[in-house]
């Protein structure tokens, strides 16, 4: 079958599905929304300096990150992690020691500026605020 | 489709369609496995639910998948398996690669003595039965937190859970094949897969002391809940060491082997789960040989009522839940604060369903008067141990941070 008729056919499905999704609401249905898998484009757009697919920001270096470094793991375990450049060395060592990593030759120093400038330690001390910013306000219903 | 299509590429093209597609080339790219789907061409950061998880985990990592469960979720005496964090160092085998009626448990090592195995349905069928709440917290729960910052996936406050776990024990398996007077430790070994796709590799494969492994709520589980354990949490049969780190307690449940030594599996040695030996200064470089491996978690607890940012008015009381647990202790005490430690009242705290399950607390908090607050909690072990506000002992990679849960409220 090609492509084409498939991606016909699973719409069609898709639009079966949504016109009589309350006869397949079983109980074994979760009762969440689940993801559109057929949304497929914008593969590598950049918005606001953040390549949208890995998260990513988009800077001198980044196709380096990308294409060494989310080969085995996600972007994400970049994008949560922050330190300085030796920081970055080092877990690149032992990625290279302890977990397969290749020899990044000339690319080291590209990746290293890049993650160092980009994910750097925030300063912050013992115990951070809780950040307010980010807190949903709601009211609690007592009654 | 498209993805199909993407392997299919890949695999024609090899390294160099790779690099084309990447825009970069891949240094060494020679040294990947053969016919292994590069992450970067499934890079997805589109939510989507994990397999049998509830779409509101916080995805840490996708390969592998690490995924918490907001405090607020986490509310119910009994943690659902849809709500049950996932810290998988490796990949989880396939699905439909396993057959529970064939699945087998090896038991073997130096202190073994003899090697046997038992199918799934000969251990559900020869040894007695047995259910526990046992609560499940990942070494680096709170990782988030530490400063300077540690590697490794950040956790939150989600990577720990309660469920009722149902198997056998660990310990009649162990005495049915035979502990040799030598045996020091046990090691597991599980069906995940390494994520650099070598298969000579494990992911992980720790272990317990002895002294631990053949402790009564010590299990061999194939039910959580009364269900098939999720795939992602170890289906079909995993260990259940309760109050250790959950690295402990191996998934995808292949071997035990009885060690006449400390388990030297992957993750036992070096850094991994284990802590300074002697407290060190924040940022400290520390030798191997100076760390020690975790055993017993501290004592901590968690606000999972209300959800933070609740908003109410001036003259009603907000009641307040959670959990609390100790590691291989009991919880005496759990307090709260509503003025940054000033002052501390006592929560209401029922006894554990039975050893080594969390214990849940509550209270109605009355506010002085309108304005913004945090709720502070603090749990106390039966030594007399309890939570610090800020941050506990720095350590390396970041284990173990057990400081007080808060979340805001604000009364108008």
């Amino acid at each position: 079958m090609s492509i084409s008729k498939m991606i016909v056919l699973v719409s069609a499905g898709s639009i079966l599905y949504a016109a009589f999704s309350d006869y397949f609401n079983t109980s074994s249905t979760p009762p969440y929304p689940t993801t559109n898998l057929s949304t497929e484009d914008d593969w590598d757009k950049i918005e606001n300096g953040i390549h949208l697919k890995t998260g990513l920001i988009y800077d001198r270096g980044f196709d380096q990150v990308r294409a060494n470094c989310t080969v085995c793991h996600s972007a994400k375990l970049i994008i949560q992690n922050r330190a300085d450049r030796d920081g970055w060395a080092q877990m690149i060592s032992w990625m290279q020691q302890e977990q397969g990593l290749w020899d990044l030759g000339k690319n080291e120093s590209v990746i290293l500026d890049y993650l160092s400038t980009h994910y750097a330690p925030l300063e912050k001390g013992r115990r951070d605020n809780l950040n307010i910013a980010e807190i949903e306000w709601y009211i609690l219903d007592l009654e | 489709m498209e993805k199909i299509n993407r392997r299919q590429f890949l695999l024609q093209g090899g390294i160099s369609a790779m690099s084309l597609a990447l825009g970069s080339n891949i240094v060494f790219g020679k040294h990947l496995p053969a016919g292994w789907l590069p992450v970067a061409l499934e890079e997805n950061t589109v939510f989507e639910p994990l397999p049998g998880k509830h779409p509101e985990l916080v995805i840490l990592n996708d390969r592998p998948i690490n995924a918490e469960t907001p405090a607020h979720l986490l509310d119910d005496l009994i943690t659902p398996n849809d709500l049950f964090f996932v810290r998988n160092n490796g990949l989880a085998p396939n699905k439909t690669s396993i057959d529970p009626d064939k699945w087998t448990l090896q038991i073997d090592g130096e202190a073994a003595a003899k090697k046997q195995a038992y199918s799934l349905p000969e251990l559900k069928k020869r040894f007695k039965h047995y259910t526990y709440q046992l609560t499940l917290e990942c070494g680096g729960n709170g990782r988030k937190e530490f400063n300077p910052p540690a590697k490794g996936n950040q956790w939150s406050t989600g990577a720990v859970g309660c469920a009722e776990w149902t198997g056998v024990r660990l310990k009649d398996v162990l005495e049915d094949t035979g502990i040799k007077s030598n045996a020091v430790y046990i090691g597991y070994y599980g069906k995940d897969q390494h994520i650099s796709g070598d298969p000579k590799k494990e992911p992980i494969s720790r272990g317990v002391p002895i002294h631990k492994a053949l402790e009564e709520e010590s299990l061999i589980a194939w039910s959580m809940n009364g269900k098939d354990i999720p795939l992602l949490n170890g289906y079909p049969l995993r260990l259940v060491f309760g109050g250790w780190p959950a690295s402990c307690s191996g998934k995808w449940l292949e071997r035990i082997s009885i060690r006449d030594r400390i388990h030297d599996g992957a993750k036992m040695k070096g850094q991994a789960y284990r802590i300074p030996c002697k407290p060190v200064a924040p940022g400290s470089k520390v030798e191997d040989k100076d760390m020690c491996i975790i055993e017993s978690m501290p004592v901590k607890s968690l606000i999972t009522f209300p959800k933070t940012g609740a908003m109410i008015k001036k003259g009603q009381s907000l009641p307040l839940r959670g959990h609390a647990w100790a590691g291989d202790l009991r919880v005496k005490s759990v307090s709260y604060s509503i003025d940054f430690g000033s002052t501390w009242k006592k929560c209401d705290l029922r006894a554990p369903a039975n050893r080594l399950a969390w214990q849940h607390f509550s209270a109605e908090i009355a506010f002085p008067e309108s304005g913004y607050y945090e709720v502070w909690a603090k749990a106390e072990d039966e030594n007399g141990i309890s939570q610090p506000m800020l941050l506990p002992g720095w350590n390396p990679k970041g284990y173990l941070n057990n400081a007080c849960h808060r979340i805001a409220v604000k009364v108008s």
